[in-house]
């Protein structure tokens, strides 16, 4: 081989080489695009639901109010709707039988009687005149409408038949089918149905969990950081503390599950299922974290700090407290959000300390029964209808939404107020 | 009852630390002497004084009175009944009598339920009482004695300074307790685990079948349920399946992470570097629950379409799938990591080699390599402790059932998996089934950290070389 061979070789195997680089940096930002665009194609469709146009009669006989002049809210709030609801639904479409009629019926939402009674609740001079109203429609034909459902396959295999199909084929031409603002993704509970289900809960749940988080790891994770940078002394007991916190931080968070299981729920009897616990079971999985987050910002201030207050006189505790902690704050705030952001994501310690339940209504205080939002898109995924695939994306969009936030927080934080020395 | 107590007890911290301020200044505004101490000092002095003790003894009682009420009528019970109770009976009869004295009580009311309801909210309400008077005693006490104190002219600053001093050291105690906790909740019930089925069937048994372990009576075990309980336990499967799904997860990291890593560290401009390293670290910030999902909605029908094109046999909840889209998570661990192992190399080495006329891949592949694979070692080490602990992506996207298996298209379950499944839902503490949760996280838990040890020390170890 000549020397000019060779050399063409060498730089041959360079070029490789760098290729191989490019090509894992770019399979990596694939896979994130991948993911988000996925996430997101399926996602965006959530926020909006279909409706039906649909003629409601608040006839004052049939809603047995008809001997009575001028009805309260309250009289109007306890009459009988059932007629009047049943009349609505049944009347989108003519039909032939039972079965038929169940099928114009089940094309409206699992809530369409509540939607009609608030209606009139909040428009009480509506009453004994003929209104169109839009109601939600059900999760199948909310499905059919944004172009789910492929409609050439066998009927047997459809969630609509063919009759149903008509029925919205009809609709759409007299101009009856709509889309409005998704309000109960947003502000309902869970449900079976997923045209009603809504993250109310799990939003409020999360929330709920990751302030009891801040509250409880956030101050004794900055004073154990304070003591060990400070004034812990040298000796086996501190590297005991040191190592402990270096290998907690690497304990997988089923554990932390295991251990809110087995000592907060048995040995200490909190309540299953709640927020409580919750956020009591991530304080301590993110502790360390906040912790060696804490260390890093107190070591980077500089000595001079300490050494200028102790000389005119300040005592030691006087130097950490109006020096150092004040100046190493917006590291510890920035490292703080970060592990809060962590604790928002995390899933699986939920799991074993029962906050995987199928709650409907929204928590008010900690010690409900709740979910969180990782959970509840572990629960959703989990569920067999169409609709949830869709109400599933679009929880990981809010999830990852308010990491964005979070996280960005601590970057701005980190920024807006960090010294260089 | 508590939080109101903490209230009041917030209330008075708050009204003696301004009355131990304007106290020391009476004092010595008489000209006796010069205060040791900043007024604030003894302010704070004043409210130490009067919160910590009583702290103290709410916490003594939130604590013990659960627990020797308890006691005490499980005591009564026993006495009570004609026949021997079991723990478990006297479980249930006591938490029966704490909820129908609470009001809700929803069952048959037996009479001796009611009047162990009755001795309960005596016990109760005796022990509340001792409770408040001994607080307020608390209280009035050590404020009394702090103000005694404070008139003697103490030193103020340091008894402050030395109460702030043992708060820190607590709090960082609060570490090494969560690590003593999860010791003690697992140890507890993988002891009680491991005395109805023999550690040697849990480790080298080759089933796993928990739901077949029902036992009617622990005394005496039938020759079938012995069977049974013996082939139930066999973790094998849990423990190849999870090391299997692990690497394939790190085939697939560890190449990707280490050449991005590599790329990132040595060739990236500043600009690329900006840009780069943080499309990569948002894949280690997506929470695992989003990558089971798309396990489980994308990759794994992905590849039975892929699989059923060519004639493959795949199913739906296959270990490669999890284990790519594990591997996926891990990629920025390992390139970072790697990252800053590469960095932490020192420059001379590389331009030693450079001045030899090597190219820049051959100083990489020759000189960096080498020099930085202690660390590189160490930071893969991490990433499987990582991909051996990881619970959501496996729980979505690989199999339930165990099976021993190395064909990748199958479907494995993992020891975290098998946690999850055994643990949600209804459980009762006794069964093996349950405790066999218990041991399985024991499992992981020293597996983990054997391999965060070592990785540490190596990190650690070669840092130091260089340094």
């Amino acid at each position: 081989m000549t020397r000019e061979q060779r050399l063409k070789k060498r730089y041959a195997a360079e070029k490789r080489f760098r290729f191989l680089g490019i090509g894992a940096i770019a399979i990596s930002i694939f896979f994130v695009c991948l993911l988000l665009f996925k996430v997101f194609s399926t996602g965006s469709t959530a926020f909006i639901k279909t409706t039906i146009m649909t003629e409601v009669d608040f006839n004052k006989e049939l809603l047995e109010l008809g001997d009575v002049k001028k009805p309260t809210l309250k009289q109007i709030k306890e009459a009988e709707f059932y007629d009047v609801t049943y009349k609505a639904a049944t009347g989108l479409f003519p039909y032939k039988n039972d079965e038929e009629e169940k099928g114009v019926k089940t094309l409206l939402s699992g809530n369409y009687e509540i939607e009609i009674k608030n209606y009139l609740l909040n428009n009480p001079e509506l009453l004994g005149q003929k209104v169109t109203i839009e109601l939600t429609a059900s999760d199948d034909l909310d499905q059919l409408h944004k172009g789910n459902f492929p409609r050439d396959i066998p009927e047997d295999r459809r969630r609509l038949n063919n009759f149903q199909l008509n029925v919205y084929d009809n609709l759409v031409e007299q101009g009856k089918i709509g889309t409005a603002f998704g309000n109960y993704f947003f502000f309902h509970g869970d449900s079976r149905d997923p045209e009603i289900a809504g993250v109310a809960g799990a939003v409020i749940g999360s929330f709920f969990s990751i302030i009891i988080c801040l509250m409880i790891a956030f101050p004794i994770a900055l004073m154990a950081a304070v003591y060990l940078e400070e004034f812990a002394p040298k000796n086996t007991f501190t590297d005991i503390i040191e190592i402990n916190i270096n290998n907690l931080a690497a304990v997988p968070s089923i554990v932390f599950g295991l251990l809110g299981l087995g000592m907060l729920l048995s040995v200490f009897g909190l309540p299953r299922s709640t927020s409580l616990v919750g956020g009591i079971t991530l304080s301590l999985m993110t502790l360390p974290t906040i912790i060696i987050a804490c260390r890093a910002s107190l070591k980077a201030v500089p000595p001079s700090i300490r050494e200028g207050a102790l000389a005119i006189g300040a005592s030691k505790v006087q130097t950490v407290c109006h020096h150092v902690v004040p100046l190493a704050m917006p590291g510890t705030l920035s490292g703080t959000i970060i592990g809060l952001a962590q604790a928002l994501g995390e899933s699986a310690p939920l799991l074993l300390i029962g906050m995987v339940a199928f709650v409907v209504d929204v928590p008010s205080v900690p010690t409900d029964p709740s979910t969180s939002l990782p959970v509840q898109i572990y629960l959703w995924s989990e569920s067999a209808e169409r609709g949830f695939v869709e109400k599933t994306s679009a929880t990981i969009m809010l999830l990852i939404g308010f990491l964005v936030i979070m996280n960005s927080l601590a970057v701005w934080a980190r920024q807006k107020f960090e010294r260089k020395w | 009852m508590n939080s109101i107590l903490i209230l009041a007890l917030i209330l008075f911290g708050l009204t003696s630390f301004y009355f131990g301020k304007s106290r020391i200044k009476k004092v010595t505004t008489n000209g006796a002497f010069e205060p040791k101490a900043l007024p604030h000092f003894y302010g704070y002095y004043q409210a130490l004084w009067c919160a910590l003790p009583a702290l103290v003894i709410i916490s003594i009682w939130t604590v013990f009175e659960p627990l020797i009420l308890k006691n005490v009528i499980e005591n009564k019970i026993q006495i009570a009944s004609l026949n021997e109770l079991s723990k478990d009976e006297l479980n249930l009869i006591y938490s029966q009598i704490v909820s129908f004295a609470q009001g809700n009580f929803s069952g048959q009311i037996t009479k001796g339920i009611e009047s162990g309801a009755i001795t309960y909210k005596n016990l109760l309400s005796i022990s509340q009482g001792a409770k408040i008077i001994l607080f307020f005693c608390a209280i009035i006490a050590a404020s009394l004695f702090a103000y005694n104190q404070i008139n003697k002219n103490v030193h103020a600053r340091e008894g402050v300074e030395k109460a702030l001093t043992v708060i820190l050291f607590l709090s960082s105690v609060a570490a090494i307790l969560t690590t003593i906790g999860i010791i003690f909740s697992l140890l507890f019930e993988t002891i009680q685990f491991f005395s109805k089925i023999n550690p040697l069937d849990f480790f080298f048994g080759l089933g796993w079948s928990p739901q077949k372990a029902f036992i009617s009576d622990p005394t005496s075990l039938t020759p079938q349920e012995a069977k049974d309980l013996k082939e139930a336990f066999g973790a094998v499967p849990l423990f190849a399946g999870t090391a299997f799904i692990a690497f394939i997860a790190m085939c697939v990291a560890v190449p990707i992470g280490l050449y991005s890593g590599i790329y990132l560290a040595e060739y990236a401009t500043t600009k690329q570097r900006k840009w780069g390293k943080p499309i990569i670290e948002i894949l280690a910030g997506v929470p695992t629950v989003v990558y089971g999902f798309f396990a489980a909605l994308t990759v794994g029908p992905f590849f039975r379409v892929i699989g059923d094109s060519i004639g493959l046999e795949v199913s739906s909840e296959s270990a490669l799938a999890a284990g790519l889209v594990m591997g996926v998570m891990i990629i920025p661990f390992v390139s970072s990591l790697s990252d800053d192992v590469i960095n932490a190399v020192p420059q001379s080495l590389r331009e030693g080699s450079y001045a030899m006329g090597a190219t820049k891949s051959e100083t990489i592949k020759k000189v960096v390599f080498p020099a930085a694979l202690p660390g590189i070692v160490g930071s893969i080490l991490l990433a499987v402790s990582r991909a051996v602990g990881e619970t959501m992506i496996v729980v979505m996207a690989a199999g339930l059932a165990a099976n021993l298996t190395i064909n990748p298209l199958e479907a494995t379950t993992t020891i975290t998996t098998q946690i999850v499944m055994i643990l949600v839902g209804d459980q009762e503490f006794t069964s093996a089934k349950t405790q066999s949760a218990f041991a399985l996280g024991l499992t992981l838990f020293v597996l983990t950290l054997i391999l965060n040890f070592i990785a540490l020390r190596i990190v650690k170890k070669y840092r130091e070389k260089y340094d």
